[in-house]
């Protein structure tokens, strides 16, 4: 429908939307996040929830302390091979439609810890990760425009059509494998359906 | 404090045939520490404990060394018998001359123990303990049952060095899963080759990330 129609229609008292407006506005604007940290970029993310950053204000403030009830996990800091598979399952056990926020550099790539025998190299070797934030740890505005980043990839998400979300593609394969804990890694070491990451117009990241 | 010197003397003279041997820091901080022989080393730690000046009652730190096999390059004299014409007669001479002959010192695996006294307001006497090798004889007497905290960090070095801790009440792996094989703090440890993906490499990253790419391409030529 064209905007300024509906600009128009609504300065006549008359409210015109679409199932798709209504249904993306209702989903970015309470997304609860699961109440899971990891390491010190945690203490940022306890930051921003406080009355200073207020993430109260994107609709945001409930943090779940299950996994069934959430709808974002924000993977903040440094994912250890040992907590790795615990972290897949975590995730696994969220309910569609659900999200990730990879904050820091830990989450994002093993950050200081990155050539250390115990640190995965990232969580989107395992999990697909909507919003990568770089620092160590990122600022709590950081992890706000994080958020508004999501809220904005929500909001453009087709409800039909090839591009729709995983959760209303009903032969999308909702559950990701856990890794093994082998005698000398994490086995296998990613999840190919996953990674390399597919970057549109980009090719692959390698 | 006593010096080292006093309180090698007095486990000496309370544990008889312990072994104590001083190991001395040439360091500014001149930390000098004592050497155990792993037989009379709880002995020698429960009289440390219970003994009236010393009344070491608190371990508060134990660590790891590893030290591996080294090698080591020594120059030597020889005299050897040659055959040699002096003077147009043939004659058997003597010469002395320099080789470079190699040892290899067998490495092995330290545990230090770093202890206070609470109650004398002193310390800290530093404790240590080697293995006898690196690979199959690894064991060495656990102090838990004299210091409670003893208890994680000899998992620990349990854990990333596998230093076996006898007498230890609970001898699992503290920091990686229990399926883990390797000890990731022994100086010979390989990490996984998992350097697929490295955006910034330098160094030895770069090396490694190089190295993986090549066995990467050889991999695919050969399919
Ligand atoms: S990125 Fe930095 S602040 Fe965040 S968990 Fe890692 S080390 Fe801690």
């Amino acid at each position: 429908m064209d905007e300024n129609l509906k600009i128009e229609l609504g300065k006549q008292g008359i409210v015109v939307t679409t199932l798709q407006e209504l249904y993306n506005w209702g989903r970015r604007s309470s997304v609860w996040p699961m109440n899971f940290g990891l390491a010190c970029c945690a203490i940022e993310m306890i930051a921003t929830t406080m009355a200073r950053y207020d993430l109260a204000r994107f609709g945001a403030e409930v943090f779940r302390p299950s996994p069934r009830q959430a709808d974002l996990m924000i993977i903040s800091g440094t994912v250890t091979k040992k907590m790795a598979p615990q972290v897949v399952r975590l995730y696994n056990q969220m309910a569609e439609p659900r999200y990730v926020i990879a904050m820091g550099a830990c989450a994002i790539s093993g950050g200081p810890f990155k050539q250390g025998y115990n640190v995965l190299k990232g969580i989107d070797r395992y999990i697909p990760v909507d919003v990568h934030i770089p620092g160590c740890p990122p600022r709590p505005e950081a992890l706000l425009q994080a958020f508004i980043a999501l809220q904005k990839k929500i909001d453009g998400q087709h409800l039909t059509g090839e591009d729709r979300p995983r959760f209303l593609d009903a032969e999308a394969q909702g559950e990701f494998p856990v890794p093994e804990q082998g005698e000398h890694d994490l086995v296998p070491t990613s999840n190919k359906g996953v990674w390399p990451i597919k970057i549109q117009g980009l090719g692959t990241r390698d | 404090m006593k010096t080292v010197e006093e309180i090698k003397a007095a486990i000496e003279a309370a544990v008889p045939g312990a072994g104590v041997e001083i190991v001395l820091n040439p360091g500014p901080a001149a930390q000098h520490s004592l050497r155990l022989a792993p037989e009379s080393a709880l002995a020698v730690a429960t009289f440390l404990r219970d003994d009236a000046d010393l009344a070491l009652d608190h371990l508060s730190n134990v660590t790891g060394v590893d030290w591996p096999d080294k090698e080591i390059a020594e120059k030597v004299k020889v005299t050897r018998t040659v055959a040699k014409t002096v003077d147009g007669v043939e004659q058997q001479v003597e010469e002395t001359v320099e080789e470079t002959r190699k040892r290899v010192e067998p490495g092995c695996l330290e545990v230090v123990y770093h202890l206070f006294s609470v109650a004398k307001k002193h310390g800290p006497v530093v404790l240590r303990m080697r293995t006898e090798n690196r690979s199959d004889r690894v064991e060495l007497p656990s102090m838990t049952h004299i210091w409670r905290s003893a208890d994680f960090q000899e998992r620990e070095i349990f854990d990333l060095y596998g230093v076996v801790f006898k007498g230890h009440p609970d001898l699992r792996r503290l920091l990686m899963w229990d399926e883990f094989k390797d000890h990731p703090m022994r100086k010979d440890y390989v990490e996984p080759d998992d350097y697929e993906y490295e955006p910034t490499p330098h160094d030895h990253v770069l090396a490694r990330a190089q190295e993986h790419q090549k066995k990467i391409e050889a991999a695919g030529n050969k399919e």
